[in-house]
């Protein structure tokens, strides 16, 4: 029994042996590598806005023939892994497509945290992290740390100051009052947003009536929005995540909770939103936000198409730019020499998808952060470095 | 007033996730992991035919409460059976069965992934204000929380009033006595099973009009239910029941008179002080 368990292996090692020599072939596909939650607490946003832009782009690329490369052009192979939310899974993960799998490219993974503890790998063996789904403060730090991350998002700071920024300007034009009530979920982006927002509000002139925090899961958000409601708000800000993001909005439809601004910040960009929410989604504000053309919707369309996932209003144009970015440099280059794109990534300006973008600081220059639920459609309507968003409509009634 | 019918709301909402469960610990003994992911496939199947039909999602009942109930059955008979007739004695069984259903958990996660996608799934129906003694309260909790009662009510009549009901109860105080007075204890086991199941499978469709779903969602309904099911004593379906109100009410007062971020604690604090008080659970009965 033993002896020919021993030579089924010895067998398997001579098959999987020669399939490693025929792999080395120069038609071989670009073995290109994907990590990030298909199961757990985060499950729910990369299913839309990280998973589905890797599927449609490698899909588009393979039907023009591959990416064009030197000795000549190459199909892309997509190995996914799930990380179960668990970050000690990432790493996991990373490591093996680097040593493993020996992937050409490895695509950063979903949420900040995960981002966070797999950069020393991306930096260890050389790859470069262009990471879309990490929001921070410490992009500065981390970047002249690591040479080779790049942050296509914007950080904590900007996202709460750019939403005080939207409530600011109705204030100063007396659409509405002073009053701002305030939760946060307890979780890592609420709590970071939460306290980066205290003071802005202070500084804008607001005055917070109601300033408290609910655990993630909460079942029952009917006590956070009454008790809201009762200390009688001019606007409404919550520093949430998806599924309270939309418990909130059902509750304050319920409640009839009267303010003249609504935001909600993660998961509002999102089209389950809409669906949940119903008509009544119309002029909420949230954390995201697009500047639709015509190019845009052709995205979304060939998204659904191609993956069967209706795309978010926030990450999604912004993850597939950056997927051109990538491709863009790749062909530049001509091979995958990782250092080479890297440097190229760095020292480019791109056309993309949702405009031209500069990298050289490794950082994202512009982004929409605020966007506004107009006509069905999530509107940017403030961000950084942006200029023509659409103006602000006040919030009339659910 | 006010507290007491969000409570009251809120204590509903725990009832339907762990009436299932206790019927299944209760009954049949086994600690099923899986329970939770039942209850979101059911949610699941309701968004599923809500958004294709647009008709109430309540007619989704007359198709997935026998389904889970089929389905569980079918668990309990292939998967869970072998368990039963290999465990010594009941530690075992618990040990075995908590390991085997913690599988099928991944199992069905893996199923609902592939079949419906890992994206969040929410619909709006009933969604609209109640107003009761001047407050305000939503339709869709409100019906839940009668659908809750109904089965809270159905359930113990039937377990109080009939045959098949004193069957399962003898099973649930005593499986070896049970079998002595001829009550074939695998069958009585599998329908316990099989209806916990289709309870829970109910609970998800009436939960699915007001809360929001994704795919690994599961687990966060299994640990409630388990924690409900142990504050109430696992032999008694008064004991869930009463401790998922218990449970409702505590929270809501902790959120409205205190602070909503404080909910977890005092849920935790009361299940501390009730197993330090009642290890055996509110309606439980002491092992001798």
């Amino acid at each position: 029994m033993q002896r020919r368990t021993i030579f089924k292996l010895a067998a398997a090692a001579v098959l999987a042996g020669s399939f490693g020599l025929g792999s080395a072939q120069a038609a071989d596909p670009i073995k290109i590598g994907v990590v990030g939650p298909k199961t757990g607490p985060l499950a729910g946003g990369a299913a839309v806005t990280h998973f589905p832009n890797f599927e449609l782009w490698a899909h588009q690329v393979n039907a023009r023939g591959g990416l064009k490369l030197k000795d000549g052009q190459r199909k892309i192979e997509l190995i996914v892994y799930d990380d179960r939310t668990q970050p000690g899974e990432t790493i996991k993960a990373v490591q093996r497509l680097a040593t493993v799998d020996k992937a050409d490219f490895i695509m950063a993974p979903y949420g900040t945290g995960f981002n966070l503890a797999v950069a020393p790998i991306f930096d260890k063996y050389g790859y470069p992290q262009l990471a879309q789904a990490a929001v921070t403060d410490k992009m500065d730090e981390l970047v002249k740390r690591y040479p080779g991350l790049f942050f296509v998002q914007g950080s904590t700071t900007s996202y709460a100051k750019t939403a005080i920024d939207v409530l600011k300007k109705l204030k100063d034009e007396g659409k509405i009052g002073n009053k701002v009530a305030v939760v946060n979920v307890a979780d890592a982006f609420g709590i970071e947003l939460a306290n980066a927002g205290r003071p802005l509000f202070k500084e804008a002139g607001f005055e917070i009536v109601y300033d408290k925090s609910y655990p993630l899961g909460t079942q029952d958000l009917a006590p956070v929005i009454k008790a809201a409601k009762a200390a009688n708000p001019d606007a409404f800000v919550a520093w949430s995540y998806p599924p309270d993001t939309i418990g909130l909005a059902q509750q304050a439809k319920i409640e009839g909770l009267d303010v003249k601004a609504y935001y909600s910040a993660v998961a509002t960009a999102f089209p389950v939103f809409k669906k949940a929410v119903g008509d009544a989604s119309e002029n909420i504000l949230g954390a995201g936000g697009v500047k639709y053309t015509p190019e845009l919707e052709k995205f979304y369309k060939e998204l659904k198409d191609v993956t069967g996932v209706d795309g978010d209003y926030w990450g999604n144009p912004v993850y597939y730019s950056m997927l051109q970015i990538i491709e863009q440099s790749i062909e530049a280059v001509g091979s995958m020499d990782r250092k080479a794109i890297t440097e190229h990534i760095k020292t480019h300006k791109f056309n993309t998808l949702i405009g031209e973008i500069d990298l050289s600081s490794q950082r994202l220059q512009w982004l929409w952060t605020v966007g506004q639920w107009q006509d069905g459609i999530f509107h940017g309507v403030n961000g950084v470095n942006v200029s023509d968003g659409k103006p602000v409509r006040l919030k009339t009634g659910w | 007033m006010e507290i007491i019918i969000i409570g009251l709301l809120l204590g509903g909402t725990y009832a339907l996730m762990a009436m299932g469960l206790q019927l299944q610990y209760g009954v049949a003994r086994i600690m099923n992991l899986a329970n939770g992911e039942v209850l979101v496939a059911a949610a699941f199947g309701t968004f599923w035919f809500f958004s294709a039909t647009q008709v109430s999602p309540f007619v989704a009942l007359i198709g997935i409460v026998p389904l889970a109930f089929v389905v569980n059955w079918a668990i309990y008979r292939f998967l869970m059976l072998p368990l039963v007739k290999r465990a010594k004695n009941q530690g075992q069984l618990e040990v075995d069965s908590i390991l085997a259903t913690f599988g099928i958990s991944f199992i069905f996660i893996g199923i609902l992934l592939a079949v419906f996608g890992g994206d969040y799934l929410s619909y709006s129906y009933m969604a609209s204000p109640v107003h009761l003694l001047g407050e305000t309260y939503g339709l869709n909790r409100i019906a839940a929380f009668l659908g809750s009662a109904v089965l809270c009510v159905g359930l113990y009549v039937w377990l109080n009033r009939t045959r098949a009901g004193l069957t399962l109860r003898a099973v649930a105080v005593n499986p070896s006595a049970a079998s002595l007075v001829s009550i074939n204890v695998v069958n009585a086991s599998a329908l316990a099973f099989a209806l916990g199941g289709a309870v829970t499978a109910a609970g998800g469709m009436m939960l699915s009009m007001f809360l929001t779903f994704d795919a690994s969602l599961g687990v966060i309904f299994t640990l409630k239910a388990l924690v409900i099911v142990i504050m109430g004593g696992v032999s008694d379906i008064r004991g869930a029941i009463l401790a998922a109100f218990i449970l409702g009410l505590t929270e809501t007062v902790v959120a409205i008179l205190v602070d909503p971020g404080l909910t977890l604690a005092a849920a935790y604090v009361l299940f501390l002080i009730i197993l330090l008080v009642r290890p055996q659970g509110l309606f439980g009965r002491r092992t001798s």
